[in-house]
């Protein structure tokens, strides 16, 4: 803790390598990253009015300390990762107290990674810069004592600059790695920004694949490289070119598999360090000689030894017999009466349970094998291997409707149910006209039988909503691979589809026997290793054992001297924004310090921004009753929701939100608007506005409020009509909660019906938005708090940066600079975005609605202006009331690089509103299709309207903690706090 | 392949299978005589028109429907499931003379010891490529799962059979890929569920007369395929059907005495067919 100087000299270094103008910011920032990924970790169960508020007075441009009491007041119930807030308000270069602070977490964190960093920088070790070394110890020294002096750091940062100037390709030994980690984020800031001066360092992370034949393949990778890339690593490294036949496993919790998605980054996928893969068969051939190369039957082969020696796929004991001598003769040869003796055969594992009558048989069997070349005995182990009842069927534990305990089995021809080793039914999927889940829940809709006039759903409970995602995507995956020709196009705008848009992006079984037949390369040559080795380590345990040892073998080489250093990295990495299904974030953490530079909004110090666990928010699986009641309100919200469908009045919020500000005063169309709000501040002492908004897949959406008239309207008309159409959906919410897959949408020749059908899921599919009644414009008495709330399912853990900001406009004057300070900003936002626009075109259909715009979240900036309007108009018939306004955001950082890196389609648009006694909960749902990922984005405001008996913060804290619950799949990503006080007159007089 | 075998378990049916066997349904007395001539009959084909190795075990009249053998084993490949059979009075059927001459033929015996099972052979319709289990009154579920932890190659299906004693009361195979299949509504429902359940396509030989459904198939070296159907004295619509079949060498088969004690063609034998010598 005592380390501040080797990240202050880092810090510098760093900044005048990079970008000698601006840059010290940006580590900074960085370091602030990281910080508060960790700070979260600490103090995320903490009560957050225990937990200090470090350097929150410190900040110089910081608004808020014009009233600090108001923030602390609504901090104090705010999550921990939310009321970081003040703590960054704003990056000041020059404020070396905040440095200090900042330089124990600094150095913490750098040491806390160093086992990762050592682990990469050893792959490239090289040449050995001696100046590097001394300044090491030095520096080392510098962090052992506390008491750091200036010059000192002084130096150690010049020579470091140095250093890195000069001997960019250096290779950096264990001891700079702590520093290794500063360099490197700040460089891969610097990408983001000016991809043409070419980073110098990339951050890596180490991969480690377990292959087939039970080696170890590592390689170091960008830290954001997508799945793919690892996978063409070591389909290189394997000389493997039928390649999509197979996948990467990953492992959560140790048993629960997951297939590595390759068209997203890694780290979004994968919880735990180390980066620790199995290589392995994805979709068994259900003919294994049509594989063209031998190498991939090769492999085959290999993935169904463990498939049966883990009892994965059981096979009789004849059987066993049979496929054990094949593999002899294929690794071994023909049998040789003096090499082979008695003995030989028990070094291999054959099964599960291997007898001393089986170990017989094999050797029995391998003598007939004479003569088979390896290639041939491949192929018969295949021949015989493929028609095992089991083979290539990926089971999953499920219950039927009674609660029965049975297994569901996705294979190339459809969805096998078992119950115990028994076959029970079967859905082939010509079957099968729909698959989704919801929550734990997995749902196949299945044609009518012959007799039958009705489509039946068949629902399975599958463990937990992870389980049942996890077998969608499986059946999804399956059948593209086998029955389709080419993979599903991402979702089109005019369907409307709900939840997870994730299709399978990979070539399906006829594409690739296609690129199949042009390989044109002589049979490369491979060892067929022994099967001993894999044999032995696996040990006829399950499967599941196996990947622990493994697990655990890799993180004691990997994660250096402690176990627990490990576990820090991976909670580290949790902290990195994340999601489960999302599409890759573009902008990583440290996007936000671009935005500084920008000296955009961001820099302004008026946001916070937030990310924050997804872990934190994993949901609990409800009872019935909570899910009947839950349905009992969706069909009560649809059903006011389709009655207001002709004509929906928009709420207050949305009004404001679709009228553009210069209209909103004047047009007589508006006018009734007005008059509610009036009303409403007639009597409104306090108004908070906490906006909250959790955006999907780190992606910018949401809010449009105001910004460039036309363009607003443009959007909001898109949004109004994509309401009405698709009024009968509300669970557009729950991207993550639900998925569904319709196998023959893209074969069914009768549109109408295909669409008759989307419409009908919408239905079934509901999402589950709380208890939420249309309401609309109820006059509010009392002060007035709102907190609008998103969800998205992106952030895991919560990282504070940005800065807070409170605008106080008082006077009317002052909003006016407000309103043209915003709108400066909006514009520097859209430009952002319409650059971007080219984008539109190369991942989207022709057909698709194209949002002009992308949306824009500014919303805290209109709610000021709004405020103020209807004070004004207020003062002409009531009392006058003078008010404070304040405006809080608390944004997660993402928010902003996504907005600039990617423009999407919008699919839907739908506002709800509810109340109740002193709480107007808006939610506001879009969902967009970017590059063919989608992206559901909830805003919800909460207007908490109430008197000073009111706790605001209470109720905001509360409003917080059930948007939480209520999307538990989704984070906050956003958190706009707009308050609104009513000066009492005496008071002001 | 489906049909081949070189050996077949016979037994030789007791007298008492005139008054004590077990029957769905009272029919006409078993003309002991004829029904031990038409068995003979079909044992001779097995032996000599087929060139099988056939096993015959003596009758015990203390077990009336020992002529049935095939309730008392399903055999597939080397390994012989003794079952344990839903009627109580044909358990000691399958412990004592049975279980000796599998073991005799060196077949990989397995017992059903579970007390909670039942199966009979008469249920299991082994296709070549994966069993179907009827669940009848004869066949529980716990039947059905020792009989797929036996034959852990291939997928075991249940199918529900309510109206009749066993599975193979209205179906067997006629060929490779063949179902024979009566023309009942049970039958037909039968079916249904065997075709949604199988990741494979199989034919059906729709037989007008669900008894007559139930044929023996073989598959002889040299001689092909061959169908033992009924006669066309019993069953004439039936038998037309059959005849529609070019590639077979049919032969008709009288069974109309051990019929009536709900006995069928496949039921009086085991095939045993082993891959590797004995």
């Amino acid at each position: 803790m005592t380390t501040e100087v080797g990240s202050e000299a880092e810090v510098k270094k760093e900044a005048e390598k990079l970008e000698p103008d601006t840059a010290k910011e940006k580590p900074e920032e960085a370091s602030e990253s990281l910080e508060n990924q960790k700070t979260e970790e600490t103090e995320e169960t903490q009560d957050s009015s225990s937990s200090p508020v470090p350097t929150s007075q410190s900040s110089p441009t910081s608004r808020k300390e014009r009233d600090p009491s108001e923030g602390k007041g609504i901090s104090r119930f705010l999550p921990p990762w939310l009321k970081k807030q003040k703590s960054y308000s704003i990056a000041e270069p020059k404020d070396e107290a905040k440095k200090k602070a900042e330089g124990d977490e600094h150095v913490e964190e750098c040491e806390r990674q160093l086992p990762e960093e050592v682990a990469e920088l050893k792959g490239e070790a090289a040449a050995e810069n001696h100046q590097t070394k001394t300044d090491d110890k030095e520096e080392e020294k510098h962090s052992v004592s506390s008491a750091e002096t200036q010059p000192a750091k002084e130096d150690s940062k010049e020579i470091e600059v140095e250093k890195v100037t000069e001997e960019p390709e250096e290779k950096l030994e264990e001891e700079t790695g702590k520093r290794e980690t500063k360099e490197v984020q700040t460089t891969e800031i610097k990408m983001e920004k000016a991809p043409q001066k070419a980073p110098k360092k990339i951050k890596t992370v180490q991969c480690k694949v377990m292959l087939l034949d039970g080696t170890e393949y590592s390689c170091d990778l960008e830290k954001r490289a997508k799945g793919q890339v690892l996978f063409d690593r070591v389909c290189e490294h394997l000389n493997l070119l039928e390649k999509d036949y197979f996948g990467l496993l990953f492992y959560e919790n140790s048993d629960q598999k997951n297939w590595l998605d390759s068209s997203k980054e890694i780290k979004r996928q994968i919880r735990n360090f180390p980066w620790l893969f199995t290589f392995h068969v994805k979709f068994y051939p259900p003919d294994p000689s049509q594989l063209t190369e031998d190498i991939t039957r090769y492999f085959l082969c290999l993935q169904l030894r463990q498939d049966i020696v883990s009892g994965r796929l059981p096979c009789s004991f004849v059987t066993h017999a049979l496929l054990g001598s094949y593999t002899l003769q294929a690794e071994l040869g023909d049998y040789d009466p003096e090499e082979h003796n008695s003995d030989y055969i028990s070094e291999f594992q054959f099964a599960p349970n291997q007898t001393k009558e089986m170990e017989d048989k094999v050797v029995e069997l391998h003598k007939t094998h004479r003569g088979l070349t390896p290639a041939q005995a491949d192929s018969q182990f295949l021949e015989n291997a493929k028609r095992l009842s089991m083979y290539g069927v990926d089971l999953h534990h499920a219950k039927d409707s009674e609660g029965v305990d049975i297994m569901l089995g996705v294979c190339a021809n459809g969805l096998l149910i078992y119950k115990d080793r028994l076959r029970i039914n079967r859905f082939a999927w010509p079957k099968i006209l729909k698959i989704s889940y919801k929550r734990s829940n997995f749902y196949i809709k299945v044609r009518p039988a012959e007799l039958e006039q009705f489509e039946s759903t068949i629902g399975f409970k599958l463990p937990n909503h992870r389980a049942a995602k996890r077998l969608w995507k499986v059946c999804v995956e399956h059948h593209t691979f086998f029955r389709l020709i080419s993979p599903e196009q991402p979702a089109k705008g005019k369907f409307l589809t709900l939840g997870s848009k994730f299709r399978y992006s990979g070539r399906t079984q006829a594409q690739t026997r296609q690129a199949s037949n042009l390989i044109d390369r002589p049979a490369p040559y491979f060892e067929r290793t022994s099967s001993k080795r894999i044999s032995r380590s696996l040990d006829g345990a399950p499967v599941g054992i196996t990947d622990q040892s493994l697990l655990r073998d890799l993180s004691a080489t990997a994660a250096g001297p402690t176990g627990d250093e490990a576990a820090v990295l991976a909670k580290l990495k949790n902290g990195e924004s994340r999601e489960e299904d999302g599409s890759p974030i573009k902008s990583p953490p440290l996007e936000l310090t671009q935005d500084g530079k920008n000296n955009s909004l961001k820099v302004d110090g008026e946001n916070i921004y937030v990310r924050h666990s997804n872990l934190m928010l994993e949901d609990l699986d409800k009872t019935q009753d909570d899910l009947l009641k839950h349905q009992a309100s969706i069909s009560e919200l649809k059903r006011s929701f389709m009655e207001s469908t002709p004509e929906p009045r928009p709420n207050e919020w949305e009004k404001r939100r679709i009228t553009p500000l210069s209209l909103q005063t004047q047009g007589s169309s508006h006018e009734t608007l007005s008059v509610v709000e009036e009303k409403k501040r007639a009597e409104v002492g306090i108004e908070e506005t906490v906006v909250i908004n959790e955006i999907n897949e780190g992606k910018i959406q949401v809010a449009i409020d105001g910004g460039e008239p036309c363009k607003v309207e443009q959007l909001s008309k898109k949004d109004s009509s994509s309401t009405s159409s698709e009024s009968s959906s509300s669970s557009e919410s729950e991207d993550e909660e639900v998925g569904e897959y319709q196998p023959y949408h893209r074969v069914t020749e009768d549109v109408i019906r295909e669409e008759k059908e989307g419409n009908e899921d919408a239905k079934e599919v509901e999402g589950y938005t709380a208890k939420v009644v249309q309401c609309v414009e109820s006059v509010i008495e009392g002060s007035k708090e709102k907190v609008s709330i998103g969800h998205a399912q992106v952030a895991e853990e919560s990282l504070v940066e940005g800065n807070a900001v409170s605008g106080t406009p008082e006077e009317k004057s002052f909003t006016e600079e407000a309103k043209q300070d915003l709108r400066e900003e909006r514009e520097e936002e859209q430009l952002k975005i319409n650059g971007d626009l080219s984008h539109i075109g190369i991942d989207v259909k022709p057909q698709i609605i194209c949002c002009s715009e992308p949306p824009v979240v500014k919303t805290e900036m209109v709610t000021i202006s709004d405020a103020t309007q209807r004070t004004e108009i207020s003062t002409k018939e009531v009392p006058i009331v003078q008010t404070e306004t304040k405006t809080i955001t608390y944004e997660s950082p993402q928010l902003d690089g996504s907005a600039g890196g990617d423009a999407g389609v919008l699919l839907s648009a739908q506002t709800i509103t509810s109340e109740s006694v002193s709480t107007t909960t808006t939610t506001h749902i879009t969902k967009t299709v970017k590059g063919g990922v989608s992206e559901t984005r909830i805003e919800k405001r909460i207007v908490i309207t109430g008197d000073a008996d009111i706790d605001h913060d209470q109720a905001l804290a509360q409003a917080i903690k059930e948007a939480k619950e209520q999307h538990p799949d989704m984070s906050v990503t956003r958190v706009v706090v707009h308050k609104e006080t009513e000066l009492a007159e005496e008071d002001e007089g | 392949r489906q049909g081949a075998a070189h050996h077949a378990v016979v037994r030789a049916l007791p007298e008492s299978v005139c008054q004590q066997a077990l029957r769905v349904e009272k029919g006409g007395a078993v003309d002991f005589a004829r029904a031990e001539r038409e068995h003979q009959l079909y044992v001779g084909v097995l032996r000599h028109k087929l060139g099988l190795q056939v096993l015959e075990l003596p009758a015990d009249e203390s077990l009336p429907d020992c002529v049935f053998v095939e309730d008392a084993a399903v055999v597939c490949e080397e390994t012989a499931l003794l079952t344990r059979p839903g009627a109580p009075s044909r358990r000691k059927e399958v412990t004592e003379a049975m279980k000796i001459a599998l073991e005799s033929l060196n077949l990989n015996v397995v017992e059903m010891t579970d007390e909670n099972a039942t199966l009979d052979g008469g249920d299991v319709l082994f296709t070549g490529r994966e069993f179907f289990v009827g669940l009848s009154k004869r066949t529980n579920q716990r039947g059905a799962e020792i009989l797929a932890d036996t034959f852990k190659d291939y997928a075991v299906s249940t199918v529900p059979v309510h109206d009749s004693l066993h599975l193979k009361s209205f179906c067997s195979m006629a060929g490779p890929n063949l179902i024979a299949i009566g023309s009942s509504e049970g039958a037909q429902k039968a079916l249904k569920t065997m075709q949604q359940m199988s990741d494979h396509r199989y034919d059906k030989l729709t037989i007008p007369d669900d008894a007559a459904a139930n044929c023996l198939y073989l598959n002889i070296p040299n001689k092909g395929h061959v169908l033992l159907h009924r006669a066309p004295e019993e069953y004439p619509e039936s038998a037309k059907v059959f005849e529609k079949l070019k590639d077979h060498m049919l032969i008709p088969i009288a069974n109309i005495e051990l019929q009536k004690v709900d006995g069928a063609l496949t039921c009086c034998c085991i095939l045993i067919n082993k891959t590797s010598e004995l």
